[in-house]
């Protein structure tokens, strides 16, 4: 960007990178109300322990499957009501939080990190290290991802930190693939063979003169892959293959709601009305993330 | 052409050997042995065993199973379903149908709605009609497909009394005999009046919830592609030459923007299919996704194994044909490197 056009927006200097970023996303509504919602969702998971009305594993003897404060026969003590063992379904709620974001994040930087490793490596070794990982990527894309997800539970287990690793292993194509091509696409410029030149080794090369000019793209796959990983993760723990009870994940209290659906239809509405909140307060935000970061997205 | 269909060809070999790898050790990877899960509570003789153990192959070495393994899937034998005791490849095609109906009606709605509201948001771009289309979309974009499953049965279903709960068709009124396995074609030969009506309103919810996440991809896609043609020199030409915007909306810049959406349809394949396991356990639909979770809880640990290889051969030559359509529409990239 020409640094005459920032005077026209008033600063004298050329605003700094990180000003730069904040202009070109704050343009976009969507996204910061997106980052508004998701900055509240994360306050509630870091301080769920204290907000939380109830201990989100205790049952309360005669207070099972209350409606919420708006209905007839609420107790005021469950604000959102109890599900079918009695237990207050805001504190699992919030609780439900801390575990849909950390299954989000843990697969956002584990496959972020792997992805980094091995796109590198195929982009720096080519030849067969290149058509090895490009080939085994090519599988795993080529078996749906909640097809796949199933298969390595099957192997592996049920469990919250399987889960995990499942989510990972499925999402971890994008982030090779995307990292491999910008890595070629940079290392054919001049900046990258002045490196070579002035006798830089292959690591420092990857990481320090390439990595830093794959970022933008990356930074928008992650945002956008925590949204996908805590919908597949809910997924999961609505077929019963994710966490385990009693941990209070989204899907997983969904799925033990279906035989209450009709009599009791809040017990099932409130943990998926939780899912679609938070995935699309994080695509919003992922959207806008893009059309500041990618400037050739940033038409539509 | 031929050297493009040659190349892309031999790409899929090394995916299918490496699938084929993959679902052959899955199933020794799985807690517990094969034939412990076989002989069930009740216990048998080490004779009794040895015999079992020879009969499935399991006294070779482990290359030569391999092998025995990779001989069988080339003959069409997948092995045999621990409880039914039937082929699984028999099992897989009694009820792909069911899937492909449903996934077909899926990709249809997705598409009818997708296209002219991506188009339509493309047109009036930053209006109120933009600003709506795409806050629907996203929606429909970040929606847990089990959770809306839910809801449309809650409202639809048991509230306003539009459409059946589950099922295919109401087996109490209609009963015939499955000749294609689809129910939409078998309840038409059957004669039966008011089955084909029937059989087509228990697939529109489920189509529905299964084809949210598409539709969206597609009215997102739509847009932005439009957008780009929008702006192209043709488009601008027809206009001057005066005619009307329905005209070059309609026929000069739509054909062009739909190119790398129909490519965006068909690689949505395997994204249905992953929906069709959560929709069909929602509606009690009996096809494969269904089919293959119900393989986990009773630890049909073949029938698993049969079934991911042949989904995902099937999401792998989906995903070769749309590339060779693509090829045979774009040129440049047949010609690429």
């Amino acid at each position: 960007m020409p640094s005459d056009i920032a005077i026209s927006s008033g600063a004298i200097a050329p605003p700094g990178p990180f000003r730069a970023f904040w202009n070109a996303f704050s343009e976009n509504r969507g996204a910061v109300l997106g980052l508004a919602v998701v900055c509240v969702i994360v306050l509630i998971a870091l301080l769920a322990p204290l907000l939380a009305p109830h201990d989100p594993f205790e049952q309360f003897k005669g207070a099972t499957k209350l409606p919420p404060f708006w209905m007839d026969k609420a107790d005021p003590r469950f604000i959102l009501g109890t599900d079918a063992v009695g237990r207050d379904m805001l504190s699992r709620l919030m609780f439900g939080a801390r575990v849909s974001l950390f299954i989000g994040l843990s697969v956002m930087v584990v496959s972020m990190l792997v992805g980094i490793a091995l796109g590198l490596a195929a982009a720096w070794f080519g030849g067969i290290v290149d058509v090895a990982i490009i080939r085994v990527m090519d599988l795993i894309m080529a078996i749906p991802s909640l097809v796949l997800a199933i298969l390595i539970i099957a192997i592996i287990g049920p469990s919250l930190a399987n889960t995990i690793i499942a989510v990972t292993i499925v999402y971890l194509p994008r982030y090779v693939r995307l990292l491999r091509a910008s890595a070629l696409a940079e290392l054919s410029k001049d900046y990258v063979t002045a490196a070579k030149v002035a006798g830089v080794g292959p690591f420092r090369l990857m990481t320090v003169t390439v990595l830093p000019n794959c970022l933008a793209p990356l930074i928008v796959q992650a945002a956008l892959g925590v949204s996908d990983a805590i919908l597949e993760a809910a997924g999961l723990g609505f077929l019963g293959l994710g966490a385990q009870p009693p941990v209070a994940e989204w899907g997983a209290m969904l799925a033990n709601t279906r035989d209450l659906m009709l009599s009791h239809p809040w017990v099932m509405a409130f943990p998926g009305l939780c899912i679609l909140t938070t995935v699309m307060a994080i695509n919003l935000m992922g959207d806008g993330l893009r059309d500041a970061l990618d400037p050739r997205l940033r038409k539509s | 052409m031929l050297r493009f269909l040659i190349k892309r060809l031999a790409l899929t070999v090394p995916t299918f050997l490496a699938l084929m790898f993959v679902t052959f050790m899955m199933i020794r990877l799985v807690p517990g042995d094969p034939i412990e899960v076989r002989r069930g509570e009740r216990g048998i003789s080490p004779e009794r065993l040895e015999q079992l153990r020879h009969e499935m192959g399991l006294d070779q070495p482990i290359w030569q199973q391999f092998l025995d393994y990779a001989n069988g899937l080339a003959h069409g034998d997948f092995g045999v379903s621990i409880v039914s005791r039937t082929p699984i490849l028999h099992e897989f095609l009694t009820l792909f149908p069911a899937t492909i109906e449903l996934t077909f009606f899926a990709m249809l709605i997705a598409t009818a709605i997708g296209v002219p509201a991506g188009m339509m948001a493309a047109v009036k771009r930053g209006s109120i009609y933009d600003q709506t289309l795409m806050g629907v979309a996203l929606t429909g974009y970040s929606m847990p497909i089990f959770w809306w499953g839910l809801i449309l049965i809650l409202v639809m279903s048991n509230t306003l009394h539009l459409t059946p709960v589950s099922g295919r068709v109401d087996l109490i009124k209609y009963f015939y005999p499955p000749v294609t396995g689809f129910a939409l074609i078998d309840s038409l030969l059957s004669g039966q009046k008011g089955a084909f009506l029937d059989a087509l309103h228990h697939l529109i919810l489920p189509s529905i919830v299964l084809g949210t996440v598409p539709m969206a991809v597609i009215a997102r896609m739509t847009r932005s592609s439009m957008l780009e043609v929008l702006e192209e020199d043709y488009v601008r030409t027809a206009r001057a030459k005066g005619l009307s915007a329905r005209r070059v909306i309609g026929l000069h810049a739509l054909r062009n923007a739909l190119i790398p959406v129909i490519t965006s349809i068909g690689l949505q394949v395997g994204t249905l299919l992953a929906g069709a396991v959560l929709t069909e356990t929602i509606f009690s639909w009996p096809g494969v996704g269904k089919w293959l979770i119900e393989s986990i809880s009773r630890r049909d640990y073949p029938a698993l194994q049969g079934g991911i290889m042949l989904i995902a051969a099937c999401v792998i030559l989906v995903n070769l044909l749309v590339d060779l359509m693509y090829g045979l529409i774009n040129p440049r990239i047949r010609h690429a490197k």
